[in-house]
């Protein structure tokens, strides 16, 4: 196996399919909001309120879901436009309340499917990526597995934007871009070489801010890193917050 | 004296009509349907939240009741708003002291400031006993100055809703409480505050068309019947019928807009989790 093929299977891995999981040892007293308040509630989007280091914090994760039936109905973590209305309403909230959002990301993408087209999926990632560069309050991501195209994007749009070492960020999933290139899905892994989706080439073209150990997650520091972060963000002022998010993205 | 296998038989050989006569002479009230999914039960099996011990529909009861299943810590505000008759309508004075009588109300909602767990709230009970929980001028008016005093005071809204939906006997002053609230549920979002709203049995009409469906979070007790346009209305319309649970709010939570489904029993705890996150230590305080 070359280190991008240990990488995507690290990211790929079943252990990081349960969101919730990941939740509790991060946060408290998570209070899950379900709904987009149009059409459904989409179970590839795991959203609500939650305390970080007894702080208010709005969450917004995707998920695939522990065994076959969940991930039927997440389309293994591919959310759709109910998804992506549903972590828009309570993005919006927390803006409202002041509260920071943080977003976990294990996504191969938003759902190809025929409904998901008809009402609407590429109208709402481009509403949830231009209302997320409006949003006043800090915005932290972190990428725990797959983060593939603007179904990922749609949730990273943040001040800070940090990815798993074992995590993938791409234009599309490695099985798309060979279908796309080459006419053929199966050509995934030569995909994967040319696509430079790992963490460290992302950080040195500072497509992202940090590259997180893993371990960090069990032995508490990365609460302890996110909730540092997270008091620094909330001090900086609103505009300046605003214009680096925009000139992060300028930069490309 | 007849033993009880006699009687049995005796009684199993009588006439429906018979029957009939005899279950007419239960007390009424002993027994009691429940309206959702028709199961008959002693009245006592409901217990202290009133729920269908069966299918967990909670039935309808007073707010001040309602009042007594969530919070003991309650001081009460705007006692004092009287019903008007601006239609002039017949016989409408008569209803609303009627009303009065049953639910120990001026008008159809008890709002407050209370204290759940800890945490102090506006609270608002609507009462589906009073004239079917419709929306008047009097408890309009009251809704609409909870929320400015909670504006004011910097609370969070817990509003609980049931009703028939706006009142007839009003009409076009009806109407313009749901604008009337709306603006007052704005500003009091405007000041960065925090509304959640509770569906009860039944939620429908102006008040579903306004302020029961503006709340930041929407919670809902089990089996309530939620939505717009009244079902036999819809039937009468499209000449078609419709399934029982068309308006239920497990319907309303897979369409997307309810966020939890909560017991009676449940609520309370509920409502001091999310309060408790609502009211956290806000990270600009933190140096």
């Amino acid at each position: 196996m070359t280190d991008t093929q240990s990488i995507i299977a690290g990211a790929r891995s079943d252990r990081k399919a349960n969101v919730y999981e990941m939740i509790d040892q991060l946060f408290t007293d998570f209070f899950e909001m379900h709904g987009d308040q149009v059409s459904g509630d989409d179970s590839a989007i795991v959203a609500g309120l939650a305390k970080l280091s007894g702080h208010p914090v709005a969450l917004v994760a995707t998920q695939k879901g522990n065994n076959l039936e969940d991930r039927m109905a997440t389309h293994f973590g591919s959310p759709e436009p109910a998804g992506y209305r549903k972590s828009l309403r309570v993005m919006k909230l927390a803006e409202k309340l002041n509260f920071p959002i943080i977003t976990l990301i294990n996504t191969p993408g938003a759902y190809p499917g025929a409904d998901a087209e008809a009402s609407g999926q590429g109208q709402m990632i481009a509403k949830n990526i231009s209302e997320m560069l409006k949003i006043k309050v800090p915005i932290l991501t972190l990428i725990t597995g797959e983060a593939g195209s603007g179904g990922a994007l749609a949730l990273a749009c943040s001040d800070q934007i940090w990815m798993f070492e074992n995590s993938m960020y791409s234009v599309l999933s490695p099985e798309g871009f060979a279908s796309i290139m080459w006419k053929d899905a199966h050509l995934a892994d030569k995909a994967a070489e040319l696509m430079r989706l790992t963490p460290d080439w992302l950080l040195k073209q500072h497509a992202i801010h940090r590259v997180i150990p893993e371990n960090m997650l069990s032995d508490g520091s990365l609460k302890t890193e996110m909730t540092g972060v997270i008091r620094d963000l909330s001090h900086q002022n609103v505009a300046d917050r605003l214009k680096k998010r925009a000139a992060f993205f300028r930069r490309f | 004296m007849s033993s009880f296998g006699e009687h049995v038989k005796r009684f199993s050989s009588r006439s429906v009509s018979m029957l009939k006569h005899y279950q007419a002479k239960v007390p009424n009230g002993i027994w009691q349907e429940c309206p959702h999914c028709h199961a008959s039960f002693y009245f006592k099996r409901a217990g202290q939240y009133r729920v269908c011990p069966e299918c967990g529909y909670g039935f309808r009861v007073t707010a001040r009741r309602r009042l007594k299943m969530l919070t003991k810590n309650f001081e009460e505000w705007d006692t004092d708003l009287e019903t008007k008759d601006p239609t002039e309508f017949p016989d409408y004075e008569h209803k609303i002291k009627k009303a009065q009588t049953v639910t120990h109300l001026k008008d159809g909602v008890l709002t407050g400031k209370a204290l759940i767990d800890e945490y102090p709230v506006a609270l608002g009970i609507m009462d589906p006993l009073f004239i079917m929980g419709s929306l008047g001028t009097a408890n309009g008016e009251r809704i609409a100055r909870m929320f400015e005093k909670a504006t004011e005071q910097r609370l969070p809204v817990v509003l609980l809703t049931a009703s028939g939906g706006a009142r007839m006997q009003e009409g076009i002053y009806s109407l313009m409480q749901m604008a009337k609230i709306s603006q007052a549920v704005n500003d009091h979002s405007a000041a960065g505050l925090a509304y959640i709203s509770v569906i009860m049995d039944p939620t429908t009409g102006g008040v579903t068309a306004s302020f029961a469906s503006q709340a930041d979070i929407t919670l809902a007790e089990p089996k309530a019947l939620f939505g717009f346009t009244g079902k036999r209305v819809i039937e009468q319309t499209i000449n078609k019928q419709l399934p029982d649970d068309f308006q239920s709010v497990e319907n309303s939570y897979k369409r997307g807009f309810i966020d939890e489904i909560v017991s009676r029993e449940q609520l309370p705890n509920r409502l001091s989790q999310l309060l408790g996150i609502l009211e956290a230590k806000e990270w600009g305080d933190t140096k």
